[in-house]
């Protein structure tokens, strides 16, 4: 077992003029689950592209177990991309045994939650089994490094539960998992997080590390409909909360002026943000740059 | 008030909606939760009208005040943004100046007017789902049903449709949208959870919090396998009536934890 699983060391990729990932410096280590955080085009993609192999970096370096990201190293991987990479017309067994045969791995035990549905087709399945499936065709040869996609996304909370099971038993067995997505769920199963935003690594830590001190407003007031009207005129990026009205990327005291202008009594409090709003904050601040 | 009553689908041997009832006032949100095959889609589709029930009964306003997103598309890929917009506002009637504005504010609040021209199949995700609920809100609906608007979304085009959602409702309209998303469903003013066709809870998230009995703890060693499940590195474990044996670490259930205990509960019922 290698010391470190995947690294990335000042790694720069360039398209053209378009800088697609600047200067990024992460790494993965045994028995972690990191979650890779951004929003679309923020270089998520191309970062792990890079990783794997399948593009050259413009510089720095990259390291899969150990060694450069060949072929041999690739096989030691396992990857679940959100499209899942399983075939629909061939049945849950089927799937299982072409993938062994694809990695020379022996073909893998199916679990109890499974064996109903051995011989089904993989697309009359629910999409939660569906996921399962594509987990265990993708750990059946012992992978030391997992990447995932989206690994619960669209699935209900029980099967998202035993998804995490699954993950976590081989993270505790010494494979270290990287996955990308951009929901708080799946955030907030992870170890530690890295969030991306045009193209640098821009915080990493907890989940609070990540909102460091950003925050949004939560307005309280009786006439919420009236409010919301006020500070949506007034272009504040304001969504409803239950009956109360939260504005991301907002100062208080320029909410405050707005209700006041309108001659609507309210409350206004910051709070801490959320991922996605802080997602939001670093996305104007890089539109306006 | 719009809704559905006792509504019971069945499409053969599966019953889809199973005595579900579902109310949808002016002026709010309400989420519908549940994974893929939940009944979510079932649910909304018979609002619209598109399925019909075999029990129960549907209050929906007619076609012409009724907006739908579908979980598909919800656009032509073959036309522009604009194109798109202004061939549903024709179904409705709408034309000349009346719809030259609405469909310039309408571009303004989604932030799509620099896309007015560009080609429905070359929007991104998010640019999409935009367009769907711009076109199913056109005509200012009374009812607004929206399938899982934000499915496949990123999250600062996310952010973009919860606002434009929240203007629907703080405008008057009654919305239902469906979410596989729970921390999107604790914003609404009331959720829905489903789970195999049936309602699992319903109300507002602190009426739900309120509601919940029993008590979860956080634990490396499960008492319990069946009763447990991952949350980061620990587990969680549900005590649905008995109290949790001493020394063991209570939490405070969010909307997750409350969901699969609940689920839990049904499951091992059934099970049982």
């Amino acid at each position: 077992m290698t010391a470190v699983q995947m690294r990335a060391k000042h790694v720069t990729r360039r398209f053209g003029a378009f800088t697609a990932v600047n200067d990024v410096s992460m790494q993965v280590q045994p028995g972690e689950v990191v979650g890779l955080l951004g929003a679309n085009g923020a270089g998520k993609t191309t970062l792990i592209r890079m990783l794997l192999g399948l593009i050259a970096v413009t510089s720095g370096s990259v390291e899969l177990l150990g060694g450069p990201p060949d072929r041999e190293r690739r096989r030691r991987l396992g990857y679940v991309p959100q499209g899942l990479g399983l075939y629909g017309d061939l049945t849950v067994r089927e799937n299982l045994s072409f993938s062994a045969r694809a990695y020379g791995a022996a073909e893998p035990v199916l679990p109890p939650a499974l064996t109903a549905h051995a011989d089904v087709l993989v697309r009359e399945l629910p999409l939660g089994v569906q996921r399962q499936v594509a987990f265990l065709a993708a750990l059946a040869h012992s992978p030391e490094v997992l990447v995932l996609d989206e690994p619960t996304s669209g699935v209900d909370v029980l099967a998202s539960a035993a998804l995490w099971d699954t993950i976590r038993t081989q993270a505790e067995h010494g494979a270290g998992v990287l996955v990308t997505t951009h929901y708080m769920q799946e955030a907030q199963q992870c170890d530690r997080l890295l969030l991306m935003s045009n193209g640098q690594l821009v915080a990493q830590g907890s989940e609070a590390d990540i909102v460091g001190s950003t925050t949004a407003v939560a307005v309280h007031t009786s006439d919420w409909a009236q409010a919301f009207a006020a500070l949506n005129a007034a272009g504040a990026p304001v969504m409803l909360e239950g009956r109360a009205i939260r504005v991301a990327n907002a100062s208080p005291a320029k909410l405050q002026e707005v209700l006041n202008a309108a001659g609507i009594e309210a409350t206004v409090q910051p709070v801490p943000a959320t991922i996605e709003e802080r997602m939001l904050v670093l996305a104007r601040a890089a539109n306006a740059s | 008030m719009f809704g559905v009553r006792s509504a019971t689908v069945r499409f053969g041997h599966t019953l889809a909606l199973d005595d579900v009832t579902v109310e949808v006032p002016g002026g709010s949100v309400v989420a519908v939760v549940g994974g893929d095959g939940a009944g979510k889609s079932t649910l909304l589709r018979a609002l619209v009208g598109e399925v019909p029930l075999d029990g129960g009964t549907v209050e929906a306003p007619p076609k012409q005040r009724l907006g739908y997103l579908p979980a598909s598309a919800g656009s032509w890929a073959a036309l522009t943004v604009r194109q798109n917009i202004d061939f549903v506002a024709g179904i409705y009637g709408l034309a000349g100046e009346e719809l030259t504005a609405r469909r310039a504010e309408l571009l303004d609040r989604a932030s799509l007017t620099p896309a007015a021209g560009r080609l429905a199949a070359r929007l991104s995700g998010g640019m999409r789902r935009k367009l769907g609920f711009i076109m199913a809100i056109v005509h200012r609906p009374a009812l607004l049903i929206l399938d899982e608007p934000s499915t496949g979304v990123d999250p600062v085009s996310r952010i973009d449709l919860w606002r434009l959602v929240s203007e629907a409702a703080a405008s008057g309209a009654a919305v239902l949208m469906s979410t596989t998303y729970l921390d999107e469903a604790e914003r609404a003013a009331q959720l829905v959870v489903l789970d195999s066709g049936r309602i699992l809870v319903h109300g507002s998230y602190d009426q739900v919090r309120a509601g919940f009995a029993g008590v979860v703890t956080q634990t490396d060693e499960p008492v319990r396998a069946e009763w447990a499940w991952r949350r980061g590195r620990a587990q969680h474990e549900y005590w649905p009536g008995a109290d949790p044996p001493p020394g063991t670490t209570v939490v405070a259930p969010d909307l997750e934890d409350i969901v699969i205990a609940l689920s839990l509960v049904r499951r091992n019922e059934v099970l049982s």
